[in-house]
């Protein structure tokens, strides 16, 4: 396969190869020729200024946005003041940055986001040179002023401008200069004379003696690494913090040079930077030797993780040092294990039993699973459809000869092989390296597809990667239905259908956020009908609240159980809404009545409670009774003296027995109709908390008790009273009778009383009372009488 | 420390430890130093979620309790309050942060909802000024807590009021999001059951809240079979009966609070030969109740009557045990029975603690005569022993109470005024004893008479005060008081029907869930009994004559997560008491559990453990002023 290592280049130990990737869609006329260009990295758009400086101000340059493959996306006259640098942020913003600071952000299709300004101070001396920086913290812009003075952003979604200090000595603008972000830091580089400046003097270690002054530098993609050019036309390497030198190589070109970019990767064996002249490019790495390219019109420089993309005005390439796998595959006479299984492959398709020799020779040095792996990793770094096969054709055989190689490398290789072609594709125009893809992640691929409107495209990887629906196709569809409420031509009708239609059976789509959307453009019908679709009502509910559909809030608070909702709601009304309005909206919601009431704690509630009242007769009744006897109590307290006032009327006459206001407590007990049972229980106890035994039994006598007259035997008992507890013995009822005489500790009568009534239960209950030492004769009788009454 | 809760057919130390992963998390949020200040209610809960060497290996230094005026000084750096979402809360703490000594070193003030946070509430802390003065403003969702291995409450004492009386749902929901938790960790539970309004209300929400979370599927395989909500005013009756089971009489006399419990020292002091009875401890002893106490978790649910003859075949066993000492002849033999000398003397503790609390039960249980009804005999006939006088007295009224109530559930004189709660009132016994009976009777005869409730009433009102109409008010609208409203009582087609009585209990041996009431089996627990054999079908009919609808809802579970039952392995039932359960009830589940031939085994949920005093206690107005 010679054809493979034909654009191979070698530069000390590596190689390097340039590859074309696209030709340019496009269609410019002076190529690039006065133009400011933008590319974003990991393949992504590329913005284009033509003649930013106006020559009158009746011209207006043009602001063109296209794919990497030179598709046009947007296009627009360009009406603002004067750009001076265009960027992309790690979003796929397009950063437009003026002359007076000020940077105004526009999406992928041209359409205005919003501006912010770099300081006031920046308005007299005018923005020279800026730089459009990405680190972990986000995307960052850096000026420089005609006063010579930085000024730096880190993440412009979160601006806080740093004004940087002044570099000592500096006339006039600086020769050139480089962000670096560095210890979570983002620093200014600046070079004057053959001095660098960043927040102390310094100079790089080991630079040529014959160097004046550094005319250009730059920072490698990862920020670990520096390249300086200098007017002797050295190019000097080393490590961004400036400790160590990797490199020097001269040029034997003076002129500064264009552009200048890294091109390394990760695991890079040869690491080099790409200087751009005029006409050619030079890749220069550690070794002595270089690589010139001669280059067709004006070009530009797009760094990437493994490589440098060149664009020009018609042409779009990658410049990459060659992958380790590939270059130990296709080098010429290599004997890899994974150069051998190729050719294995090779052989076997032709049907040669060469094959078998090629493959013995790798089993003998147990290199198979080696030879597997080189072969995947190659069929990733290779952009060509039919090498990827061949490739992975090769692995794919080699794989059968292995017992336990674990499958999941060559399958994951061939779905992002898929994925990768499929958006690399002319229409898409995204050139991405498997490197990048792995570094991206899928996540962020489709991201920047939604965000390019390539819905279906988008949809089918996640399908086809089988991604979590939360994270994949629901997300695509939702961001498709964000942009479909956006089409004004369209009736709400017909948009909320096709919108339910398609996201139906998706699980976990936030329709509110669809339905926001729709609100902000004006759309609150369509609003509320996609809000009807979202199952969260936590979601639902602000939104509607925001619409003033504070009905429908209300009654989707109450649906969802969660009363914290409801209370929001109701607070919010309560502030919206007039106090009648406000009941009148409560009054059809029971659920948030009574919560509301809660809130108020008591206020309402006595108030309800007065209905309630009002409504039942019982307690109409009963309130009076509590009327009466309050008026009753305090009668008494001003002629007695007593305290009764709070005393239920049970505890108002206690307290008058307890006293001896027997007529009083008369009184009550008929004048509140208090029955007779428990009027005899309390005077009974009553008296005999005063034991009065005197008066109990005049009590008892007075007529015929309701209440029977064990409770005259234990209330003596429980006072202690055994003699008087025996008077009313005689009185109690046959059932009861032996309970009566165990109660007064009356051991014989309680076993006449049993013996006598037959009952088995009441003798045995006599018996264990009974001790079989002292009452053995009691025990005997017993024992015959329970007996007998067995017998029956 | 939690072993007991993953001997469980389903390990429930699962949920316990991501609570406490979820508690780590949030104390780390707030670095350096910390006190925290107690809303009081939450100690008992967390209690059961970790102790206070976690909270220690967190930095926490200092705790207080919430109160008035200023936080005592403690040099720490942060203030946490662990609070509920309430309003009266919220102004504690907002004096609290307003009266901090501004010449001590500032600290920092955080606040954790327990369990969730309110918008209420931070609004009140915004009225008050204060809201900004915290740097971190968070929630513990603590929903279901587990109490032992086969028992989640959610210890939300209010629950069945705000549900049933106030209209409040708050508790559903959480009681829904609780079980998305439970369902995140042990899987989606495919066939929910239910019967009755908020029942109803939370299958509703649980739905919705799996149709929010729909995308995220969850990838465990189920561990539970079914879920069955039941609403606790499905079955008012059960609560309001005295629990016959040895920890529901823990209960009904002592009360349990979130797993410990608190009791008269006297029996257990320590007798030494020689001290004489001078040095009672004065202190009630605290004893924590659970089945990591295996003499414990062997009586606890047995009926009161068959725990002495229990207890004292143990006895048995451990002194036997001693004695092997002298049977232990070679250095081996004797290293051997030391070793287990700790095992043992914890057995013997453990005897120890529950012979006395049988003891005290006992003298308030036990009877002295056998004046039976129906299966009370045998409920007296084990410890017939001579009392003294005093607790015969406590022991009669328990007994009397105890007959009446049977007689209740039997259907005997329902309808009529009955003269031992008339002589109660009179006597001014507890109010909540009346109020128990009085329900009760209102619930077996499905409404009193209108002159019947309105005697009683008036009779309640003249005895205990006027202002009880409140509570009064409160029993009616929750349904536990009602006049009749038609003329047919179906409690007796509903007691025949689901066989609530059973004529001969056998509370030794057991062969019905009846036991746990010595005759009435729990309505709850036959509703589920008569879910898992043969189904609800057979009893449309009396369903119908119990309030709130019912349901069968399926869940969808992803494909290869549907579970391959091994031959004779048991469906696991996870059966959710919205309002409350009775330490009988939990019983008489376990028991059932256990059967041999049963075929389901069940997990207990709840919002709250309850007995019918603390039940009618939370329905109280102003509960607090209430307690007799």
């Amino acid at each position: 396969m010679a054809f493979v290592t034909a654009n191979w280049n070698p530069l000390g130990e590596a190689f390097y190869r340039k590859i074309e990737l696209y030709e340019m869609g496009w269609n410019l006329k002076d190529g690039l020729r006065e133009c400011l260009v933008a590319a974003a990295p990991y393949g992504g758009p590329i913005a284009l200024l033509k003649e930013p400086q106006r020559r009158s101000p009746s011209v207006r340059p043009q602001l063109e946005i296209y794919s990497s493959s030179g598709v046009a996306m947007a296009s627009f006259p360009w009406k603002s003041g004067v750009v001076k640098q265009l960027g992309w942020t790690v979003c796929d913003d397009l950063l437009c940055i003026q002359e007076d600071g000020t940077v105004l952000i526009y999406d992928l299709f041209g359409n205005f986001k919003r501006h912010f300004s770099m300081g006031n101070e920046v308005g007299q001396s005018q923005v020279v040179e800026a730089k459009v920086f990405h680190s972990p913290y986000g995307t960052g812009v850096a000026i420089v002023t005609g006063a010579s003075r930085f000024t730096l952003a880190t993440n412009i979604d979160d601006l806080k401008l740093r004004r940087l200090p002044e570099v000592p000595g500096l006339q006039g603008a600086p020769t050139c200069w480089a962000v670096l972000t560095q210890d979570r830091q983002s620093k200014v580089l600046v070079a004057t004379g053959a001095d660098l400046f960043i927040l102390d003097y310094t100079s790089p270690p080991g630079l040529s003696p014959q160097a004046t002054s550094i005319v250009h530098m730059c920072v490698s993609f990862s920020y670990k690494y520096l390249a300086l050019f200098t007017d002797s036309g050295h190019l000097w390497m080393g490590t961004a913090n400036l400790k160590e030198k990797l490199s020097e190589v001269e040029t034997k070109v003076r002129n500064p040079p264009k552009q200048m970019a890294w091109c390394r990767r990760p695991k890079s064996q040869q690491p080099s930077v790409v200087i751009m002249w005029d006409g050619h490019i030079l890749v220069a790495g550690e070794c002595k030797n270089t690589i010139s390219y001669h280059l067709e019109g004006v070009s530009i420089l797009v760094p990437e993780l493994d490589g440098v993309r060149i664009i020009n005005g018609t042409h779009h390439e990658l410049l990459q040092e060659v992958p380790a796998s590939c270059e130990e595959i296709f080098k010429i006479a290599s004997m890899a294990p994974g150069a051998l299984l190729l050719e294995a492959h090779k052989e076997y398709e032709k049907e040669s039993q060469k094959a078998d020799e090629y493959l013995r020779e790798i089993k003998e040095q147990n290199l198979l699973g080696e030879a597997v792996k080189q072969c995947v990793e190659a069929a990733g770094h290779e952009l060509e459809a039919e090498t990827q096969k061949t490739l992975l054709r090769a692995a794919s055989f080699g794989k059968c000869f292995l017992s336990n190689f674990p499958p999941e490398p060559f399958v994951s290789m061939c779905r992002d092989l898929r994925v990768l072609n499929a958006v690399r594709d002319y229409t898409v125009g995204i050139p991405l390296t498997h490197t990048q893809f792995k570094q991206m992640t899928v996540q962020v691929l489709i991201d920047r597809l939604v965000y390019r409107k390539l819905y279906p495209l988008a949809i089918e990887i996640c399908r086809y990667l089988k991604t979590p629906e939360y994270q994949g196709v629901s997300r695509v569809l939702k961001h498709w239905a964000c942009c479909k409420v956006q089409q004004k031509e369209e009736a709400d009708e017909v948009i909320a259908r096709a919108i339910s239609l398609k996201l139906g059976e998706a699980a976990g789509i936030s329709y509110s956020e669809i339905a926001t959307k729709a609100y902000e453009c004006g759309r609150t019908e369509l609003a509320i009908k996609l809000l009807e679709f979202e199952p969260r009502s936590g979601e639902q509910v602000p939104l509607l609240l925001k619409m003033k559909r504070s009905q429908l809030a209300l009654s989707k608070a109450i649906e969802s159980g969660d009363t914290d909702l409801v209370y929001t709601v109701v607070t919010y009304l309560k502030n919206e809404m007039n106090r009648g309005d406000f009941f009148m909206t409560l009054r059809n919601q029971p659920v948030a009545l009574s919560l509301y009431r809660q809130a108020q704690i008591g206020h309402l509630q006595s108030a309800v409670d007065e209905y309630n009242k009002a409504k039942n007769e019982f307690a109409a009744k009963a309130t009076e009774e509590e009327m009466r006897l309050l008026r009753f109590q305090k009668k008494l307290e001003e002629e007695k003296g007593e305290s009764l006032v709070g005393f239920s009327l049970h505890d108002t006459i206690r307290t008058l027995l307890a006293v001896g206001l027997h007529k009083h407590a008369e009184q009550l007990y008929k004048d509140f109709r208090v029955p007779d049972k428990r009027y005899w229980w309390l005077k009974l106890t009553a008296l005999a908390e005063k034991e009065d035994w005197e008066e109990i039994e005049k009590f008892a006598k007075s007529k015929k008790s309701p209440i029977g007259y064990l409770p005259f035997v234990e209330i003596c008992v429980k006072h202690h009273n055994k003699y008087e507890a025996k008077k009313y013995v005689s009185r109690v009822t046959p059932e009861q009778k032996v309970k009566a005489h165990l109660a007064v500790g009356d051991l014989e009568g309680a076993a006449d009383a049993a013996i006598e009534r037959r009952n088995d239960g009441e003798i045995s209950t006599v018996l264990s009372r009974c001790s079989p030492s002292t009452d053995r004769a009691l025990v005997e009788r017993l024992n015959r009488a329970k007996a007998t009454a067995a017998k029956k | 420390m939690a072993a007991h809760l993953s001997y469980g057919r389903v390990n429930l130390n699962i949920l316990r430890e991501a609570a406490r992963k979820e508690l780590r998390e949030f104390l780390d949020k707030c670095a350096g130093s910390k006190a925290i200040v107690w809303d009081e209610y939450l100690t008992g809960p967390f209690g059961l979620i970790a102790q206070y060497s976690l909270l220690k290996e967190h930095e926490v230094e200092k705790m207080f309790t919430l109160k008035g005026g200023r936080v005592p000084p403690a040099d720490v750096k942060n203030i946490i309050f662990f609070v509920r979402p309430r309003l009266e809360l919220m102004d504690i703490i907002a004096e609290n942060v307003m009266s901090e000594d501004k010449l001590q070193p500032p600290r920092e003030f955080h606040i954790l909802f327990v369990p969730r946070r309110s918008l209420l509430c931070e609004q009140r802390l915004k009225e008050q000024g204060v809201l900004n003065s915290f740097t971190n403003i968070d929630e513990y969702i603590l929903d279901l807590i587990p109490y032992d291995g086969d028992l989640l409450s959610m210890e939300s004492e209010s629950a069945f009021r705000e549900c049933y009386l106030e209209n409040d749902q708050t508790s559903l929901y959480h009681t829904a999001k609780g079980l998305m938790t439970l369902q995140a960790l042990y899987g989606t539970i495919p066939q929910i059951f239910g019967k009755g309004e908020c029942a109803r209300h939370v299958a509703n929400m649980m739905l919705r809240m799996k149709r929010e979370f729909a995308g995220s599927q969850n990838q465990i395989l189920p561990v539970f079979d079914t879920l069955l909500l039941l609403d606790r005013n499905v079955d008012l009756l059960t609560p309001l009966a005295t629990q016959l089971t040895y920890e529901g009489l823990i209960d009904e006399i002592y009360g349990i609070t979130n797993g410990y419990v608190k009791l008269p020292p006297e029996k257990f002091a320590q007798k030494k030969p020689g001290e004489g009875g001078k040095d009672l401890p004065t202190e009630p002893k605290k004893l924590q109740l659970n089945s990591a106490e295996e003499l414990y978790a062997e009586i606890r649910d047995k009926n009161f009557n068959a725990v002495g003859a229990a207890l004292s075949k143990k006895a048995k066993i451990i002194s036997a045990a001693f004695e092997e000492r002298h049977n232990a002849k070679t250095v081996g033999e004797i290293k051997q029975f030391v070793s287990q000398l700790p095992h043992m003397q914890a057995a013997r503790n453990s005897l120890a603690n529950h012979t006395s609390i049988a003891e005290l039960i006992k003298d308030i249980t036990s009877e002295f005569s056998s004046f039976s009804l129906l299966s009370l005999s045998h409920f007296l006939n084990y410890f017939c022993q001579v009392l003294p006088f005093s607790s015969r007295v406590t022991s009669e009224v328990f007994f009397d109470n105890l007959t009446v109530e049977q007689e209740f559930m039997t259907g005997v004189d329902t309808d009529k005024v009955n003269t031992y709660i008339e002589d109660c009132i009179s006597r001014k016994d507890p109010l909540i004893k009346i109020l128990r009976l009085v329900c009760m009777q209102s619930v077996c005869n499905n409404g009193l008479k209108q002159k019947v409730l309105d005697h009683y009433k008036r009779e309640i009102l003249q005895t205990y005060g006027y202002e009880h109409i409140l509570t009064l008010n409160n029993l009616e609208k929750v349904g536990l008081l009602k006049p009749q409203t038609t003329t047919r009582n179906n409690y007796p087609t509903i007691r025949k029907t689901l066989k609530l009585w059973m004529e001969d209990a056998n509370e030794q041996n057991p062969n019905d869930i009846s036991y746990v009431y010595s005759g009435y089996a729990p309505l709850s627990v036959r509703l589920t009994q008569l879910l898992a054999r043969p189904g609800w079908r057979s009893i449309e009919e009396v369903l119908k004559m119990l309030p709130g609808p019912h349901f069968e809802e399926r869940q969808q579970l992803p494909t290869g997560l549907h579970k391959k039952r091994q031959q004779g392995e048991n469906r696991t039932t996870l059966v959710f008491f919205l309002g409350g359960v009775t330490y009988a009830e939990i019983a008489a589940l376990r028991f059932l559990s256990q059967m041999e031939d049963g075929g389901t085994e069940y997990v207990i949920a709840t919002t709250k453990l309850i007995n019918g005093t603390s039940w009618i206690k939370s329905l109280m107005d102003r509960p607090e002023a209430q307690i007799s």
